[in-house]
């Protein structure tokens, strides 16, 4: 059932992929899963991924800036997870031809975890991963 | 309805830089209110970026975007004085649209 709604998500035409909310990737509570649920079960290792202005250490959890540019050619989405995460996904960024494979935003990390970029360009996956130690989580309430 | 958002677009060389700064509350769904009640998950689910009529960023969103999200994109063309519109959805089915020009 999940592996046919992927498959069904991934087949779509990129536009019409983007405008769906993938609540089958969003509410995955363990890496392997959402990497499952993005159609990239074993991404390659790329040093051509990079994390920008994101810190060491976060002293807010709330906040955490997470800059990520991919220098692979032809990257078509950026997605930023979160491994320790209740939901380790964070955001899936579609990346039309003409836009720069380059943005940052701001998440939220319930505790010190490593973070994973993974790219999809021509079809294959790939991930980086930068570990960010929080010392006040972004969860509590 | 939400506040409006603030975009700033800005072209330099063949491209345009655009900054986002919405305002919404991206409840997780994971905090407990004074009662011990569980305050409901609100987030932004997409967002949509445009420039011409061309879509020139989409998102999906998270429980895990900070509060008051930050976004910030380039993509080639623009020109001083074209129209960036931002629109998003959040998981109520509220929905909000600005826009900018590009300066």
């Amino acid at each position: 059932m999940l592996a046919a709604l992927v498959a069904a998500g991934w087949l779509k035409p990129g536009s019409a992929w983007a405008q769906a909310w993938n609540k089958a990737a969003f509410d995955t509570h363990d890496l392997g899963e959402t990497l499952k649920a993005l159609g990239a079960v074993e991404p390659a290792q790329s040093t051509d991924i990079a994390f920008v202005q994101t810190p060491e250490i976060a002293e807010n959890g709330a906040v955490v800036p997470i800059g990520v540019v991919s220098n692979i050619a032809k990257t078509q989405s950026i997605a930023i997870l979160i491994e320790k995460n209740p939901n380790p996904l964070a955001a899936v960024f579609d990346i039309p031809s003409g836009t720069e494979p380059a943005l940052s935003t701001r998440v939220k990390m319930a505790q010190t975890s490593k973070v994973y970029a993974l790219v999809k360009a021509d079809g294959k996956s790939y991930v980086a991963t930068k570990e960010i130690k929080v010392t006040l989580g972004g969860c509590g309430g | 309805m939400a506040d409006p958002m603030k975009i700033r677009a800005s072209s330099a060389g063949d491209s345009t830089e655009v900054k986002v700064l919405m305002s919404h509350e991206m409840e997780t769904g994971q905090r407990k209110d004074a009662k011990g009640q569980v305050i409901p998950a609100w987030f932004i689910e997409n967002v949509t970026v445009t420039w011409n009529d061309k879509t020139v960023l989409s998102a999906q969103w998270g429980t895990a975007i900070s509060k008051n999200p930050f976004l910030s994109f380039k993509f080639k063309g623009g020109a001083k004085g074209d129209k960036i519109i931002v629109t998003w959805t959040d998981n109520r089915g509220d929905k909000r649209t600005d826009e900018a020009v590009i300066a």
